[in-house]
């Protein structure tokens, strides 16, 4: 714990508007979306988190008390200290951009593209951003709060076969 | 005038003896998505024995089957594939829509799962259940085989889609909505 509070330390040190907090157990730190991609560098490189657990995003649409619309989570890991360090970047409509970590994390290709798929973040430098779970002609983001649950209509726009005709 | 018929000799028309053919030597061809493709495996196997009605041998490939049995939940990146392989398989062909979910989307009523086959192919059985237990698909085969017998087949009545195919529910055409797409940059790659 005390070695995981001194990476925090100096990543505040570094990084003026780093906020922290903690939740059963588990630090977490909130990174200003400017900074967001040379402190996961610095994360990287100097402290060793060499494992990207998870990269996923929580929409705050009507959460009581949000005050920013997206969240996007990165889970880290340093598997030589055996430290676990969550960061959150705040995202606000309509600068929805951040930097890609692929370049860090191999591994992000795939959560990335996921996190586009549901969720419309865009992320800059991305070798391949494409859908990864819908189908390549659909438009929307579903997992957005303001996304009907039962769709726009995708799941009825196909051609009728009858009977006879193949 | 009497006609003496020797022994073991039947007179019959040509069409019940074409559609008594047909009936009892069903292809099916196994779509199964889900849990119920578990029920569908139960089925076939030999404790439900499904070569009692002529209808054991699962093939997997659609050009060599005449009854699809679409088991479980199909999404609506399924639906597409859904459709070709119907349209693979050769007439005469049918269709029994097995579970709550093949049949109008179950519990999952969300944008990816799409509400009923029947919406966009032709369905001859429904079976009910999630999932239904092997003795309901068994059923829905013989009420198929049934079916098969009296709508004959020489002549081709099959493919009267009218007769054939009462539209079990009305089929809306939603529109669909579009919303802006984002343009992505890096689209090709960067690195
Ligand atoms: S009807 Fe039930 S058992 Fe069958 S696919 Fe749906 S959820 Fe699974």
């Amino acid at each position: 714990m005390s070695s995981l509070s001194k990476v925090v330390a100096s990543l505040k040190e570094r990084f003026s508007e780093v906020a922290e907090s903690e939740f059963r157990g588990l630090t977490r730190v909130v990174v200003p979306q400017s900074q967001c991609f040379e402190a996961l560098t610095c994360l990287k490189g100097e402290f060793g988190f060499d494992m990207l657990v998870d990269l996923t995003c929580v929409d705050y649409l009507n959460f009581r008390d949000a005050t920013d619309r997206f969240g996007l989570v990165y889970l880290l890991a340093s598997m030589e200290d055996n430290l676990r360090l969550t960061v959150r970047v705040m995202l606000n409509e309509p600068d929805l951009t951040v930097p890609s970590v692929v370049p860090l994390w191999e591994g992000a290709n795939w959560m990335e593209r996921e996190v586009w798929d549901m969720f419309g973040i865009l992320f800059e430098g991305h070798p391949d951003l494409r859908r990864i779970l819908l189908p390549e002609e659909f438009e929307a983001h579903p997992l957005r709060k303001d996304y009907p649950l039962q769709g726009r209509g995708e799941r009825h726009n196909f051609p009728v076969l009858t009977r006879g005709e193949a | 005038m009497a006609i003496e018929l020797p022994e073991n000799v039947v007179i019959s028309k040509l069409d019940s003896l074409g559609s008594w053919c047909r009936k009892n030597s069903l292809w099916p061809m196994p779509f199964a998505t889900a849990c119920c493709g578990i029920e569908l495996m139960a089925t076939g196997a030999s404790r439900h024995d499904l070569a009692r009605f002529g209808a054991e041998v699962f093939r997997f490939s659609p050009r060599q089957c005449d009854l699809m049995i679409v088991a479980g939940r199909v999404a609506m990146k399924m639906l597409p594939v859904l459709q070709r392989i119907w349209q693979q398989m050769h007439e005469p062909k049918w269709c029994i829509s097995m579970g709550a979910c093949a049949s109008t989307g179950g519990v999952f009523d969300t944008y990816a799962v799409v509400q009923g086959i029947d919406r966009f192919i032709p369905v001859d059985m429904y079976v009910p259940g999630c999932p239904p237990r092997p003795e309901q698909l068994i059923q829905a085969i013989i009420d198929l085989q049934d079916k098969i017998q009296a709508e004959g087949t020489i002549g081709g009545r099959e493919f009267n889609t009218f007769a054939r195919q009462q539209r079990k529910r009305a089929l809306m055409e939603l529109p669909i909505i579009r919303t802006p797409q984002i343009v992505l940059p890096n689209r090709q790659g960067t690195n």
